[in-house]
């Protein structure tokens, strides 16, 4: 099969009104909410001395702040202010996708603007502006008639620049619920979907691209006086936007939300879920690529309606627990905790997906290693690698008090990367995830836990507080629970980390159902 | 000379940065209706300073401004601005703007309307001897030297002010559009019946243009009168400065047959 004839360009093709509709509306708004910002900003302090540094200083900090970090930091903030504002005026708002991005990218958006109108204004030549004084304007018409015009084009290289990085970091609102062109890239990224990754930075360079050269024209045309190119530009934009728009107009608004984390197991899940509550003649879309952080709370606020999350994840995360507890135990507790917030533990799929220590079968067997505790007394001599949080989880802390486990070193990798780092011999040991394909793939095995270090992590489905009781939900899903085993689902997700047409989520959901569906 | 003054400086001062610079000492000058005043000194000698004080550009310290009668403290900056004519050294056009924007720039501040400034524009190109046709709608950086200045006369000249102010006009000229141009605006300064002051570094240019010349020399005024009485003055720098044109005067006077000097 040829690149050009691969079925999952005409996938992309079809998610490109939805993906690109919303990456360009939240752009726009949130360069208009910087430009609003900034430009009066910019205006006020150009002759304070202090509070011009002040202002570029501010600006130049939150540039160096990751774009994602960023982002991620608006969620919580909005999602406090929200709960603020609901108990103090009775008026809530959703801090999930659109607003946490338009006010994160606005931010990002401030300092070219602020930069290049105060470099611009500055770089007036002090004659014309004793000129500007001695026609008799005033200070208001001095700025409007002689200091804006002349600065305009260093302006407008400022709003260009900020144009062009708040398309591409707009690409990273996706983990917080804003549907981009990074849905691609996220979703690429996660099942080894090399053709969406590829057509979403083509597309997002694309869009950046165009509208730079849409200001440009408007930039050329203001500086030679030519209405006709600023004219054109000026269409350019809003056709952009309007086109934009059409389609959300036409997007039913009694959709089910199904939520997925930025992994290959989640998008596969919610694959499954969207086809179930199809076949019930239940509206669904997906939104993928959620934040760990972000998921639960978007649940919980009701703009998302189900999801799958992992015991251990909830307890230790959600409700900061750092204690140990059997299974039944921690499963009746958790549902008491969820259910204080409202939301449904509608029931397990049957497997787990936990972390666990894995290395390869052969190496275990010559050394005669089993569990944990069999590799304690080897550590010293082995290597360990993890994912990039493992080794801050209250897991490893655990482990290591249990087993007395004291590795020679220790390497934070990119998951995907991990197994094929411990198959190799690279490193001895990983902290994988007992439900990952790649276990059978490389021929590894995982160690026995028998001092329960590690807390339970089923997977489990969890419902808004506004699906309670809703029967034709429950109903739908309700085939799932207790059905996927860990072989199961092991080879779902080994099937999802191809690269081919053959390992989309959507064609694994189908074969897991093929599976689980007729049991 | 008629003896009403229309601007009257009395005892005026002005320091910079906070005393340390003394940019004019206790000057007292008056200029009268219908009198072309240019303002001589070297570089630092507070001229442009003088200049700027009557029209508020700058702020006086000490002293008391009137112009037409007024104390300028009495008056709005902005509207006083607007009813003087103030030329720039080499201009001071707006680059974004064309020929008639600029020309039309105080008219228009005041609201007058475009149909009027347009009519004005025409009549104010004639009066400065450019084509309306040809430079109406070209921008500052396709003229001449000259021909820029020439516009900063009409724009000066644009709200029918009865004062003109001028900073070093012709100073960034060549010889002869500097002379044409001195020549055409005394006319226009005869014609129009205006009080202008101007500020020169050249005596040469002062006794020739100039009805009264005032010396500054550091922020003091050194000498006024016309030339025959500035040449009865005892001081040494004000016989030094006139000495040089003198010189001139005679040397080529000596060198050019007259035939050829038409």
């Amino acid at each position: 099969m040829s690149i050009f004839t691969d079925p999952r360009w005409g996938e992309a093709l079809g998610h490109l009104p939805d993906y690109l509709g919303n990456h360009v509306r939240v752009s726009v708004t949130a360069l208009a909410l910087g430009l609003l910002v900034s430009l009066p900003l910019a205006i006020a302090v150009r002759n304070r001395r202090v509070a011009r540094g002040a202002l570029l200083g501010l600006a130049s900090i939150v540039q160096t702040v990751p774009g994602l970090a960023l982002l991620a930091l608006f969620y919580p903030l909005l999602l406090a202010l929200a709960a603020l504002s609901l108990s103090w005026f009775g008026l809530g708002f959703s801090a999930f996708g659109f607003l946490p991005a338009v006010l994160a990218l606005a931010l990002y958006s401030m300092l070219p603007v602020l930069r290049n109108t105060i470099t611009g204004l500055q770089g007036v030549d002090a004659a014309i502006l004793e000129a500007a004084q001695g026609v008799g304007m005033t200070a208001r018409q001095s700025l409007f008639t002689v200091e804006l015009p002349l600065a305009l084009p260093v302006m407008m290289a400022g709003i260009r620049t900020a144009a062009v990085w708040v398309i591409g970091t707009a690409t990273l609102s996706t983990p917080i619920g804003q549907t981009s062109l990074g849905n691609y890239i996220f979703a690429g990224l996660q099942t080894q979907n090399w053709v969406f990754v590829l057509f979403g930075c083509v597309a997002a360079a694309v869009l950046a691209l165009a509208v730079d050269q849409l200001l440009a024209l408007i930039e050329n045309g203001l500086r030679n006086r030519s209405r006709l190119r600023t004219a054109l530009g000026g269409v350019g934009v809003a056709a952009l936007v309007a086109a934009t728009l059409v389609p959300n107009m036409m997007r039913a608004q009694t959709n089910y939300v199904l939520g997925a984390k930025t992994f290959t197991e989640q998008y596969v899940l919610s694959a499954l879920m969207t086809q179930r509550l199809k076949a019930a003649s239940l509206p669904a879309t997906t939104r993928e690529g959620l934040g760990s952080n972000v998921i639960f709370g978007a649940l919980a606020a009701n703009d998302i309606d189900v999801y799958v999350d992992y015991s251990g994840t909830l307890w230790a995360n959600q409700f900061q627990r750092t204690d140990v507890r059997p299974r039944e135990v921690l499963l009746a507790e958790l549902k008491t905790m969820l259910a204080k917030q409202n939301i449904t533990l509608l029931g397990e799929l049957g497997f787990e997906n936990a972390y666990a220590l894995v290395m390869p079968r052969k190496r275990a067997e010559q050394l005669g290693i089993r569990t944990i505790a069999d590799l304690a007394s080897r550590a010293a001599t082995m290597s360990i690698a993890g994912d990039y949080e493992f080794f801050s989880r209250p897991e490893w802390t655990a482990l290591r008090k249990a087993y007395g486990l004291s590795f020679r070193g220790q390497r934070q990798m990119q998951p995907d990367f991990m197994y094929a780092a411990v198959a190799s011999g690279e490193v001895d040991v990983i902290a994988g995830y007992t439900s990952d394909g790649l276990i059978a793939k490389y021929d590894l095995v995982t160690l026995g836990d028998p001092r329960r270090a590690i807390p339970p992590y089923d997977a489990m489905l969890l419902l808004a507080p506004k699906r309670a009781n809703d029967e034709a939900l429950r109903k739908a899903l309700a085939p799932l629970l207790g059905k996927i085993d860990i072989a199961t689902m092991r080879e779902a997700n080994l099937r999802a980390a191809g690269n081919d047409a053959a390992s989309s989520p959507d064609v694994v959901a189908q074969w897991l159902w093929e599976k689980v569906g007729k049991k | 000379m008629p003896a009403t003054p229309l601007i009257a400086y009395a005892n005026v001062g002005k320091t910079f940065d906070g005393g340390r610079v003394v940019a004019v000492d206790d000057v007292s000058l008056e200029v009268a209706e219908g009198e072309f005043l240019a303002i001589v000194g070297g570089s630092g000698s507070g001229k442009t300073t003088l200049l700027r004080l009557a029209n508020r550009l700058i702020e006086a310290d000490t002293g008391s401004i009137t112009v037409e009668g007024e104390d300028v403290r009495n008056v709005d900056p902005i509207l006083l601005r607007r009813r003087i004519g103030y030329v720039f050294q080499s201009g001071g056009l707006f680059p974004h703007l064309s020929v008639a924007g600029n020309i039309g720039i105080t008219p228009k501040l005041t609201g007058t309307p475009p149909a009027e400034i347009s009519a004005r524009v025409d009549e104010l190109l004639d009066l400065v001897r450019l084509d309306r046709a040809q430079y109406r709608d070209r921008l500052p950086h396709e003229l001449s030297g000259g021909q820029r200045q020439r516009v900063g006369v009409a724009r000066a000249l644009a709200a029918r002010p009865r004062i003109v102010l001028m900073d070093e006009p012709f100073g960034a000229l060549d010889p002869l559009t500097r002379d044409a141009l001195g020549d055409d605006f005394r006319e226009l300064h005869r014609t129009l019946g205006l009080t202008t002051v101007m500020i020169t570094h050249d005596m040469t240019e002062a006794i020739l243009l100039a009805d009264r010349i005032a010396v500054m020399g550091g922020g003091r005024l050194l000498a006024q009168g016309t030339p025959s009485e500035l040449s009865e003055s005892g001081d040494a720098y004000v016989g030094e400065l006139l000495r040089t044109p003198r010189r001139q005067a005679e040397r080529l006077g000596a060198l050019l047959p007259r035939e050829s000097a038409a």
